[in-house]
């Protein structure tokens, strides 16, 4: 069990540090940032080559590289070029927005997609289950931005019930989070559900249910005893994932919505070239998947005696 | 068989005549819906220029006074619509429904072309760190790894900041995003093909590493690789909707749906709702028909699930 531990871990530091080089070599191919943040077109040669001496661009890609892991080491991605402060302050005033955009949505996708999962394989190909494939195919098919401006138009320009932009002063303002969040969990909702039906399926279909059934064991016991408790291990799985995904893919939603998030910082990032915040974020959004990833590893191999001894 | 004279036709006929039978005889057990929605998008896309339909990405004239028509004009069947611009206008008096129809081309291309090239290469790097094992395996499938690390749409938006604005570097964009995917799949497919005895055989009779790969490892994966061709295709035409939605994708004019959608956003709020709904259920068409394709070649080539 250690040395699967030890393994995984070496391994998944492996690939953050090519994740650094992936990062930092790509986000120089956008661009010189000089050209794009000097204020006049018509900046004269010596101003960029200043701008450029401020930022440290004027460096060897190693060096700069070679700064920027170290820095990194000490949980510090630099200055933004745009904002002129540290790209950690940015990154975590922006996070706990993600989070709670996230949070939601994955309370949505949950509420949605277990129980009409579970429904869907108890009741194979009832109404219920029709429904449940229909849920299912759409959440896939329609993207989460579709699905924004069509709530807009229905709850924020006809009916005029909810805020169409914004987050609200308060935390609590649970009226701009609805539109949003609903958003981004649609389309998760969709494969949470799948994945609930198929792993409810295999596991109504195993000898212990079977045997549950022939003692004579209430049907609504063997179904949330037996069988979900057993179906729970791939859906935490899938869940834990979709937690992290959703604060790292909300862009287009943040877009729409005008939700200061993480994905929304990214983007500003990108076409303002402002290299920290882009390295910064990215490499953030890279550590929490592969943490998420290392975990889960490490959670299956102990409950799996099968994975820790074969990897 | 070699001295049947070429004009005697065998009763099997040749080999591309028994593919393309073979081929149709899979399509019709094909799943009805799907097949009719991919068809008929397929149709108008190729033939968009010969039906009757106004240009796309100029603003439609009013026939007497020879000037654009009104901007946001509703569908037909609304007060104010007319029969000549079914779907109605966008705020420049363009057609929706012929960009709506041209948009197809631009998804269809960037899903098809994408979604291909990225299997091509990631089966070939996947068979490489497979069945080359060794330097190829973990060089190949740690930068497979980081690669995977980062969500797709970020990484997408990321490069299509380095290629910029346009259709065919939104194909290579994509390319670049979904190869992981096949290479990851590919390669977990050949480790336990490694190990058969067909290829144990083969290796046996002296047949060079190149020949293994291409003819007893690249037949045995290529439903798995179809598999998830056909399950990438939805996501790409997704990925490329959000990219141009966002601005980073196919540059105006050209007629894209995430492109009209973005620009159906503000007249949106103000009530005129077309703009950006057409093109958004044309998305969810295309989409869900891919998808239940998808989703029945699974089932049709895993003989695992097909009782299921």
């Amino acid at each position: 069990m250690k040395r699967f531990v030890l393994s995984r871990v070496f391994y998944s530091i492996l690939t953050l540090w090519i994740l650094t080089v992936i990062i930092f070599t790509m986000v120089r191919l956008t661009g010189d940032p000089a050209l794009l943040l000097s204020e006049y077109p018509g900046a004269s040669e010596a101003d960029l080559m200043a701008i450029r001496e401020n930022w440290g661009l004027n460096e060897s890609w190693i060096t700069q590289y070679r700064k920027f892991v170290g820095n990194v080491f000490q949980g510090d991605f630099g200055r933004s070029f745009q904002f002129g402060v540290s790209v950690t302050d940015i990154y975590f005033q922006r996070l706990p927005n993600s989070l709670q955009l996230a949070a939601a949505a994955f309370i949505i996708s949950i509420v949605i997609g277990v129980p009409l999962g579970i429904i869907s394989a108890v009741k194979l190909d009832s109404w219920w289950d029709n429904i449940g494939k229909l849920v299912a195919l759409l959440g896939l098919a329609i993207p989460g931005f579709f699905v924004a401006l069509v709530l807009i138009l229905i709850f924020g320009v006809k009916l005029d019930w909810l805020p169409v932009i914004g987050k609200g002063d308060h935390f609590w303002d649970v009226k701009y989070l609805l539109m949003p969040s609903f958003a981004l969990g649609w389309y998760f909702a969709g494969s949470m559900l799948r994945l609930t039906r198929s792993s409810m399926l295999e596991v109504l279909g195993s000898d212990y249910v079977k045997l549950a059934r022939l003692k004579g064991v209430p049907e609504w016991v063997v179904i949330s005893k037996h069988a979900f408790k057993n179906a729970m291990i791939p859906i935490v799985t899938l869940a834990g994932l979709q937690l992290v995904l959703m604060i790292n893919v909300a862009v287009v939603i943040e877009v729409i919505f005008q939700w200061p998030g993480v994905g929304s910082l990214i983007l500003g990032g990108l076409t303002g070239r402002d290299f920290p915040v882009v390295q910064g974020s990215l490499l953030m959004a890279g550590a929490m998947i592969v943490g998420v990833n290392l975990a889960l590893d490490i959670l299956y191999a102990y409950v799996d005696p099968r994975i820790r001894l074969s990897g | 068989m070699a001295n049947v004279p070429q004009t005697v036709a065998s009763p099997v006929g040749s080999p591309i005549a028994q593919t393309a039978r073979k081929g149709w005889a899979f399509a019709r057990e094909a799943p009805l819906l799907p097949m009719v929605i991919l068809a008929s998008i397929l149709f108008l896309a190729i033939f968009a220029d010969l039906l009757p339909l106004h240009d796309p990405e100029v603003s439609v004239k009013d026939k007497l006074t020879g000037r654009p028509v009104a901007g946001t004009l509703p569908p037909a069947w609304m007060d104010g619509g007319t029969w000549r611009m079914p779907l109605g206008t966008d705020f420049q008096s363009r057609d929706i429904l012929s960009r709506v129809i041209y948009g197809a081309r631009v998804s269809l291309i960037v899903g098809l072309v994408g979604t291909l090239a990225a299997g091509a290469i990631g089966t070939v790097l996947g068979m490489l760190a497979g069945y080359m094992g060794k330097w190829w395996d973990q060089v190949i499938m740690r930068i497979t790894d980081a690669w995977l690390a980062l969500p797709t749409l970020i990484f997408a938006i990321f490069l299509a900041s380095i290629r910029g604005a346009g259709l065919w570097n939104i194909v290579i964009i994509l390319t670049l995003v979904f190869w992981s995917r096949y290479a990851r799949q590919v390669r977990a497919e050949v480790l336990s093909l490694r190990e058969r005895d067909f290829v144990k055989l083969a290796e046996v009779t002296g047949a060079s590493r190149v020949r293994i790969m291409l003819k007893h490892i690249l037949p045995n994966v290529m439903n798995t690789v179809m598999v998830l061709f056909s399950l990438t295709i939805g996501v790409a035409i997704i990925i490329e909707a959000s990219l141009s939605f966002l601005g980073v994708g196919v540059p105006p004019p050209t007629p894209a749906w995430g492109l009209m959608m973005a620009d159906g956003k503000g007249p949106l709020i103000g009530g005129d709702w077309w703009i950006s709904v057409f093109p958004g259920i044309a998305i969810m068409l295309l989409v869900l028909a891919a998808n239940l394709l998808g989703d029945w070649l699974r089932v049709r080539l895993d003989p695992q699930l097909r009782n299921r």
